[in-house]
């Protein structure tokens, strides 16, 4: 029983994976299914750049067993731009903005927006409580915020 | 780091979770939202021989809301209560706690029943289940008993179910007056330094549960009766600042601690109205 056979539904993408039962979600992404764009910080839930979109809401993927998401639809950083080239708003925003500096916290936080962005929350919910999931230690929350201003905008005003 | 090796079970029907639990629970432990039960294994604070997963049992994943209160599955997600409009107009209490649980990213995993087994002294929802009068329904092949919030909770981390048993249900019963949680924590996000639920009936009944200052939730019978009485706001704050001895850890002295617990049902009775 400890090992499994996990499906899941990955960037649009069918994907199965055979892991140990004590495998992380995290590492299943980035070592068995090559998302390397999943960062893994802290592994206790506290950073917040191992998130990814799961069923449609952001979660820690290292606060979740691999076999824990058998059937669950997954997206990483790597699905968020299109396959042209083309970025979402948030990583636009975020580019524009300068809302990063060495970019290990980005994905997970570009993870979280975008759920937020597509859920209709707020901006001051995004600033607030989404952002407050995530740990910067490059300081750059000033520009985050910017970032998700701009985003929020277009988005609701576009 | 990374968990230690476990056997994994995630059995579909209720009865065999029960019957890996009756043949193994000393060496098991049940993962719901697994949102402090993982950072726990990777730190590998716990090593279980085997971990028990009852996420695809259909009927753990149900809540009902009627005029008695609210029946909540185990596997029911706090961020799936949070985003319901009848338990943030029926329920504020209880919805006023699950926002302030960790973060959205937390919430969306965080299960009721987790939560409430895990028996955080600083989470919320024992807090709630205690100060609205609720209880838990646990399950083993031997049958089904209730246990009263004020039984379930036994110590830091610890509660009253037995090894072979699964919580599979909690009850929040409804209160014919106004209901809060008020917390404060450091950052946002965090386990509060000190919290409060508080249930008001003006004149007639009053309910004060604490979190965070002692090694479970507790109600504080005195304050209660008090603030039946009509004692104002401070007076109220002031016996619980003298019913209450926490500890000081890393987080605040017991001193500090002491004086958020006043706070925290101040704060509480000023959003009341009291």
């Amino acid at each position: 029983m400890n090992e499994r056979v996990v499906t899941l539904n990955l960037n649009g993408r069918r994907a199965r994976v055979r892991v140990e039962a004590r495998t992380l979600l995290s590492d299943a992404l980035r070592h068995e299914l090559d998302c390397k764009g999943v960062h893994v910080g802290c592994e206790q839930g506290a950073c917040g750049a191992c998130t990814v979109i799961w069923d449609g809401q952001a979660v820690r993927s290292c606060l979740a067993l691999c076999p824990q998401a058998e059937g669950a639809t997954i997206e990483t950083i790597e699905s968020i731009a299109t396959a042209g080239g083309n970025l979402h708003p948030v990583q636009r925003a975020m580019r524009e903005h300068h809302g990063l500096q060495c970019g290990f916290c980005t994905p997970g936080i570009v993870m979280s927006l975008v759920a937020a962005y597509r859920s209709g929350a707020t901006a001051d919910q995004a600033k607030h409580d989404v952002l407050g999931g995530h740990l910067c230690r490059c300081t750059g929350y000033a520009n985050i915020r910017s970032a998700i201003d701009a985003a929020w905008t277009e988005r609701d005003h576009g | 780091m990374k968990p230690p090796p476990f056997a994994y079970e995630d059995p579909d029907a209720l009865e065999g979770a029960l019957t890996i639990l009756a043949e193994h629970g000393d060496d098991t432990v049940v993962i719901a939202g697994g949102q402090s039960l993982v950072p726990l294994l990777n730190l590998r604070l716990a090593r279980p021989e085997r971990v028990l997963d009852p996420r695809r049992i259909e009927s753990l994943h149900d809540w009902h809301l009627d005029s008695n209160g609210l029946r909540v599955g185990a596997m029911v997600r706090a961020a799936a209560l949070e985003a319901s409009p009848r338990v943030a107009s029926e329920m504020p209490g209880l919805h006023r706690a699950l926002v302030q649980i960790g973060h959205p990213q937390i919430r969306a995993r965080t299960t009721i029943g987790g939560s409430l087994c895990h028996a955080d002294p600083a989470a919320e929802l024992p807090a709630v289940l205690l100060a609205l009068d609720g209880r838990v329904t646990l399950a083993s092949v031997a049958g089904i008993r209730e246990v009263a919030a004020r039984d379930f909770f036994t110590g830091a981390f610890t509660t009253a179910r037995r090894s072979d048993e699964l919580l599979i249900s909690a009850m929040f019963p409804t209160f014919p007056g106004r209901v809060t949680t008020v917390e404060v924590c450091r950052r946002s996000g965090d386990f509060a330094m000190a919290g409060a639920v508080v249930a008001l009936q003006q004149s007639q009944a009053a309910r004060i549960a604490l979190f965070g200052v002692a090694d479970r939730p507790e109600r504080v019978a005195d304050a209660e009766s008090a603030l039946v009485a009509g004692a104002s706001a401070a007076d109220v704050a002031a016996i619980v600042r003298g019913a209450v001895s926490p500890r000081s850890d890393v987080h605040g002295s017991a001193t500090y601690r002491r004086h958020l617990a006043g706070v925290v049902v101040a704060r509480a009775l000023a959003e009341l109205g009291a």
